[in-house]
């Protein structure tokens, strides 16, 4: 643990902050990227002189691209609705960390150049120029939001923070004033086909190591195969599974599900990561070339169903734009579209969440599972905010709370919710996500994992709750850095698929 | 006719055609812009009529401000169904016979100015004494609640305090529905309303109130959920697709 971070105290009554502390947060921003990481991904390498009318050039065509940006900017009455909502906003006490001021950031400049009322009286509307403070101002708290919609739930006319952070993601892109962890990351994807920068050779090695485990553990020939073409199932997984800890547990699970049930799967060597950062950098170039990667694979393997592992804005990415940006879905007309969906077997929801593929041979008596396995866990589940607020499982709206709660009943018996809340579609952010899972904003991490702490502490003290599952690989990642400053165990986070690991039973039956 | 009234026939002309003419740009700029991506917030409906509940609980009850904060949401509430009620009311002056069920809300327009007023002072309370919402306020947020409360309390004036010729101001109503014009009764408190009601049509669509619009246009709320089912693509989206 970093010494010069501390977890804030644990408050009797969790709720909305009722005093400010304004600038408290105005320190923290992330790297900037490199000309060259910038250059990489068709960016330029940094701030010129004509930067201002560039950036304001930028603004004035993603306001004529994305009518949610166009309506946002007007739609504000600064009721307040959002101002308590947020998790960041909850452990820094920051007033620019409220979604509406953080819109504002943006809002202010918009009123400025694009409105009449801006232009005639800057004061009374709060309109700003923007200038060189205005963008430092933007790179650091646009730096400070995860994307995690909470805010937009409770909007009267849901507006969504996210789609304004990734705006001005994509404006300070455009100008040469990246963020150094998302660009990166994804000059990565491009270059070698996964965030972690694993190179095909190291993955074949990592998948041979994990059979000889599992066939050590319990004695069945549990396969991990690699660009099989003829596979009936691409799996297409955040490459944290690969080799973090507790990521890992989960794709054993996903193997010996698969192998229980019989499917014949594979994973990419071109399409090893779910995770797709181009939503972060609000980038709709960037999420399409990363897409690409994942229907390229698919069409190059000849597989019948595309199937996504435990990740959470890689699901949004999957569920709510693949068939978007590269026809994975179904109901396409035209002929990109058709060239795969002619190739998927209709018969299964394209793409599938491994939680629905496991719900549906769970609920088919197609998997022998022993609870008791997991009677050493008391359980409860941190709904990711992406699968949340931002995607679905299964036929009915809030499916995406429903089956992962119903694996887990499935296998294990100790179960228990945290605090109405903190929960469901009304969930907070781990306080990583959205590009912000880097070592130099641990502190805004800490701070923002506050409301999930205190809730995980009630059912902890209450319950005896020791393990809380999730279905993010950023969840898992972020958690495992930040419990131990709560004083938890950083074990204490892992995957819904690793409890179905545990319970599991291969062989004959 | 006398002076003031021509100019108050032509000031009511001249705010009518801004408010229609702007608020008609805004919503023909919102349905021109193309949304690219699906983004409801779920759960969110599956079908297209699920999408128009939601949007009519949206609007009428204001469910997401409901689960926000009920403050802010009675107040809201008070005050956004005292004008309804209120707007209602007033189309006895531009009716003539009044229709029936107009006039029979007449009772109840009388106390949702009461309401609207409160609602009004509420929200305006609590947007001085919440710090965080005082944080986010501009003089704009306040001089739009001192504008709403004044047009409330110059109409409740000519009700409860000094009455003022409403046969005479139906006329002048009719007469600018009808292109007759019609003197106005000479009445200060009616000049203030009237004028301030004027002032209000004027600034709506180059404020913070097209949120009225708005919210029909917000893609987290008026998009099915149905990503995997129908491909939903934008002309300009279209264009980037690789060629094969």
């Amino acid at each position: 643990m970093a010494a010069d971070v501390k977890a804030p105290p644990l408050r009797e009554f969790p709720g909305a902050p009722q005093t400010l502390a304004p600038g408290a947060m105005a320190a923290s921003k992330p790297y900037v990227a490199t000309d060259k990481m910038q250059q990489a991904l068709g960016f330029p390498g940094a701030l010129a002189d004509d930067w201002q009318q560039k950036a304001l050039g930028r603004m004035g065509e993603l306001l004529g691209k994305y009518r949610s940006l166009k309506v946002y900017m007007d739609s504000c009455v600064h009721c307040g609705a959002c101002a308590d909502k947020c998790h960041y906003f909850i452990g820094t006490q920051d007033p620019l960390n409220m979604p509406v001021a953080r819109q504002d950031l943006m809002r202010s400049v918009y009123r400025r150049h694009f409105t009449l009322a801006g232009k005639l009286f800057p004061k009374l509307v709060g309109a700003r120029e923007l200038t060189k403070d205005v963008l430092d101002q933007w790179y650091t708290y646009y730096n400070q939001c995860s994307e995690c919609r909470r805010c937009s739930v409770f909007c009267p006319y849901g507006i969504d923070t996210a789609e304004i952070t990734m705006a001005a993601k994509e404006i300070m892109d455009s100008v040469g004033y990246g963020q150094k962890y998302s660009n990166e990351i994804i000059g990565k994807v491009h270059r070698i086909g996964n965030n972690l920068g694993l190179p095909g050779p190291a993955l074949a090695d990592t998948l041979a190591g994990l059979e000889e485990d599992v066939k050590e553990e319990t004695g069945a020939d549990v396969r991990f195969p690699l660009d099989e073409k003829g596979a009936d199932v691409l799996l297409v997984t955040p490459s944290a599974d690969f080799f973090a800890e507790p990521h890992v547990d989960s794709l054993i699970g996903y193997a010996k599900v698969f192998h229980a049930a019989g499917i014949r799967w594979t994973l990419s060597t071109h399409a090893s990561e779910a995770g797709n950062f181009g939503l972060f950098i609000g980038s709709y170039e960037q999420l399409q070339k990363i897409a690409l990667r994942i229907r390229e694979a698919a069409l190059e393997l000849g597989v019948k169903r595309i199937v996504v592992g435990e990740c959470g804005h890689a699901w949004r990415v999957a569920y709510s734009m693949w068939n978007t940006l590269a026809g994975i879905g179904a109901g396409g007309t035209d002929p990109f579209a058709k060239a795969l969906q002619s190739q998927l077997d209709a018969r299964y929801k394209q793409p599938m969440h491994i939680c629905e593929l496991t719900w549906d041979l769970i609920q088919r008596g197609a998997l022998t599972l022993e609870k008791e396995a997991n009677d050493h866990r008391v359980v409860t589940f941190h709904d990711s905010c992406n699968v949340a607020r931002a995607s679905r499982m299964g036929d009915a709206p809030g499916g995406q709370f429903e089956i992962p709660r119903a694996i887990i009943r499935a296998v294990a018996n100790r179960y228990v919710e945290m605090p109405k809340g903190t929960t469901r579609e009304a969930t907070f952010c781990c306080g990583g996500g959205g590009g912000l899972l880097t070592d130099e904003l641990l502190d805004l991490r800490v701070k923002g994992a506050l409301p999930r702490m205190e809730a995980l502490s009630e059912v902890a003290e209450r319950h005896g709750v020791n393990f809380m599952a999730t279905i993010c690989a950023i969840c898992k990642a972020q958690f495992t850095k930040v419990l131990p400053y709560y004083g938890f165990k950083m074990g204490m986070v892992g995957g819904v698929h690793q409890l179905v690991s545990t319970a599991i039973r291969l062989g004959p039956r | 006719m006398n002076a003031a009234s021509a100019a108050y026939a032509l000031l009511f002309y001249a705010a009518a055609a801004v408010f229609a003419g702007g608020l008609g740009y805004r919503i023909f700029g919102y349905a021109r812009t193309p949304a690219p991506l699906k983004i409801p917030t779920t759960p969110a409906p599956v079908t297209r009529g699920g999408v128009a509940l939601r949007l009519l609980r949206e609007v009428v009850l204001f469910e997401s401000l409901f689960k926000s904060n009920l403050w802010t949401w009675a107040c809201g509430m008070l005050f956004h169904a005292g004008l309804a009620l209120v707007l209602v009311r007033h189309l006895r002056y531009f009716t003539e016979p009044v229709w029936g069920w107009v006039a029979w809300l007449q009772p109840f327009g009388v106390y949702a100015g009461f309401a609207m007023a409160a609602g009004l002072a509420g929200l305006w309370v609590r947007r001085m004494a919440v710090a965080r919402v005082r944080y986010i306020s501009t003089p704009s947020d306040h001089l739009m609640l001192a504008l709403l409360l004044a047009i409330a309390l110059s109409g409740l004036a000519m009700k409860f305090v000094a009455h003022t010729d409403i046969v005479a101001v139906k006329a002048f109503a009719l007469g600018l529905l009808y292109l007759d014009w019609q003197p106005l009764p000479p009445d200060l408190l009616l000049y203030a309303h009237l004028a301030l009601v004027a002032l209000l049509m004027l600034i709506f669509p180059f404020s913070k109130l097209v949120h009225a619009p708005g919210v029909f246009f917000s893609p987290t709320r008026n998009q099915a959920d149905d990503p995997r089912e129908t491909r939903h693509i934008a002309a300009w989206a279209a264009r980037l697709e690789p060629p094969r």
